[in-house]
């Protein structure tokens, strides 16, 4: 464990996109216990450009939009952290049974998979979110996580097919160790790596599909977050008053937190994968 | 039956399922989850609750549209025999026009934008990451993290960045709608022109994510096939360098071929987004208004569009692929 935290942190991109990650989650998490001022308070008339008082200035309700920034990228890093774990536990869970288990229970859990990847996650989570009257960030993250687990199912049933017939795990087949436990000991340990890189990609889209699903109107009803923020910018025709304060920031802080976690993955794919090793 | 039928007839029957378990889900997640939509309307027009008499009518003729007051079972048969008939119900925020006449109005202008667009994009980071993986050196450093934080940039943050700039600031390119609110659609030069100067914008912003996320795939594809063994032992013979590229180009082509159909629900739905942000009057924009007037007939129709769609395109792309790549013609050969 740690000469593999030893390795990664030699490793440029994963470097840069950890301490993207680590900074800007620190400073939400800490600013609000500094300012200790209600997002939800308003401040100033409404599409104040930004001053020294209002960092970036006020939005359609004349909220300070630095504060609601922040209290926006806290929410959006919540759902996606609750949406990544879900997806991957689900993908995880589905992907060993199918791969390990295999004959028939591998057969209905690919179909499944298989349906679930072609049919839209993006169109299911408009038919539950519709249908939900009031969705707290958590059920947001909830749905989210509901309805992505299909890539990590499929990648972790190819790695688990291909560990199967190892030595080691025929071995402890063997001995006589249940199923469960070869999975936990035997499978496990050697797709770690391969499937924590699959979950930093789930928080990474969990972020992006609340900020769509947000956008359209399905976000969370009592918080604000990332999305929500554009949603209001839309429906309050910021663009066209020429408010960029009250849209660009939340667009640009989510293709960097976007982009950190992708680093973070590329670099850690560099090390784990030796085929794409330069 | 030959190796391509058989393929066909096997994808075909696939994608069949898949689309009664999409049509499923349409029907039932807004009629089984708690508090869910359906039910709501149903017990409005039987307790007489609803607040005024036009609401009261759209209500009753939903009701009467989609047998809401009948078992499960008989509406979900109603609902499969409207849609046969094309029949996606009645608006409910734009009483009375059917749903099928808004989103057949809306078609056009959502397949203009993103048909072309996708394709574009995809051809263009194809051709782009290849290049990085072949020339190597400044190209590929230069080009590979721009890639990389393009293609974190989602659809919708590129289209207002580029909204603010070329729209409102330089104001370049119109900022809404799909043509000069003004005109009449027509034929003339005058109206065309106007059509792509609005067209512009949001077809750009899909095409610049599409490459992004296009150049970084094939760009691991060609690098993998770049250090494999026919590579080095067509080099060894003294094959020219062009003939062995285009042996790597085709090999790496494939996977993004399969890529291309299992990222195109997140493209189709990324643009839909975009469509928004312009008020592009295609079917995104739509479903924006849809859900903030909760007109459920509308919302559920446009779902069942974009399903379909993707499916459709799905299995397009799998069919092409099928006659591209010799494998699968060899695979179907030795199980026959």
């Amino acid at each position: 464990m740690g000469s593999t935290v030893r390795i990664l942190l030699r490793s440029p991109k994963f470097l840069i996109g950890a301490i993207i990650t680590l900074l800007m989650t620190a400073f939400v998490l800490i600013y609000p216990l500094i300012n200790r001022a209600d997002p939800f308070e308003m401040k100033a008339l409404a599409f104040q450009p930004p001053s020294s008082e209002l960092w970036l200035g006020s939005d359609n309700f004349g909220r300070d939009l630095f504060l609601e920034l922040v209290y926006g990228i806290r929410t959006s890093v919540e759902i996606g952290l609750i949406a990544g774990l879900i997806a991957t536990a689900i993908g995880l869970v589905i992907g060993l049974a199918s791969g390990y288990v295999g004959r028939w229970v591998d057969n209905v859990l690919t179909a499944l998979t298989n349906m679930f990847i072609v049919i839209p996650s993006f169109v299911i989570l408009i038919l539950i979110s519709v249908s939900i009257d009031s969705r707290s960030a958590f059920i947001v993250a909830l749905i989210i996580g509901l309805t992505s687990w299909p890539w990590t199912a499929r990648a972790v049933r190819a790695q688990t097919v291909s560990l199967r017939n190892r030595d080691h795990v025929n071995l402890a087949k063997i001995s006589g160790h249940s199923t469960f436990r070869i999975i936990v000991f035997e499978i496990l340990p050697y797709i770690a790596s391969y499937v924590f890189m699959a979950f930093i990609l789930q928080v990474a889209s969990g972020i992006l599909a609340e900020a769509s699903i947000s956008m359209l109107g399905l976000g969370p009803y009592d918080t604000i977050s990332l999305g929500t923020m554009m949603n209001w910018a839309l429906i309050f025709a910021a663009p066209v008053s020429g408010a960029w304060w009250a849209f660009i920031p939340p667009a640009l802080v989510i293709a960097v937190i976007t982009f950190a976690l992708f680093l973070i993955n590329t670099g850690m794919d560099e090390i784990f994968n030796p085929k794409i090793r330069s | 039956m030959n190796a391509y039928t058989k393929y066909f007839v096997k994808k075909a029957g696939w994608y069949l399922a898949t689309l009664i378990v999409a049509l499923m889900l349409n029907f039932l997640l807004p009629r089984l989850i708690e508090g869910n939509p359906v039910s709501t309307i149903a017990s409005q027009v039987s307790q007489g609750m609803t607040d005024s008499d036009s609401i009261k009518r759209v209500y009753e003729n939903f009701a009467r549209e989609f047998g809401i007051d009948k078992p499960l079972i008989v509406q979900f048969g109603i609902y499969l025999k409207n849609l046969l008939t094309g029949d996606l119900g009645t608006s409910f925020g734009l009483y009375p026009r059917k749903v099928s006449d808004i989103l057949g109005s809306a078609v056009p202008w959502t397949v203009g934008l993103q048909l072309p667009a996708i394709l574009v994009g995809w051809i263009l980071g194809n051709v782009l990451g290849a290049v990085a993986a072949y020339r190597k050196g400044v190209f590929d450093k230069v080009l590979f993290p721009v890639a990389l934080f393009i293609n974190s940039i989602p659809f919708f943050t590129l289209a207002i960045m580029m909204l603010y700039l070329f729209g409102i600031t330089l104001k370049w390119f119109p900022i809404s709608g799909g043509y000069d609110y003004q005109m009449v659609p027509n034929l003339s030069l005058e109206f065309i022109w106007s059509v792509i100067r609005h067209h512009t914008l949001p077809f750009l912003s899909i095409v610049l994510v599409t490459i992004g996320g296009q150049a970084i795939g094939m760009r691991e594809m060609a690098i993998y096939e770049l250090n494999s063994d026919y590579v080095l032992y067509s080099k060894l013979l003294g094959i020219r360098d062009s003939r062995v590229a285009r042996y790597v180009f085709r090999n790496a082509m494939l996977p993004q071929i399969t890529g291309l159909a299992l990222s195109l629900g997140t493209m189709i739905g990324g643009s839909l987004i975009c469509e928004i942000v312009f008020s592009y009057p295609g079917i995104g924009t739509w479903l924006f208004t849809a859900i903030r007037q909760l007109d459920y007939p509308l919302i559920s129709g446009c779902t069942l569009l974009i399903a379909v769609t993707v499916l459709l395109a799905n299995f397009t792309v799998e069919i092409i692929y099928g006659i591209v790549d010799p494998r699968i013609k060899a695979a179907q050969m030795e199980e026959g």
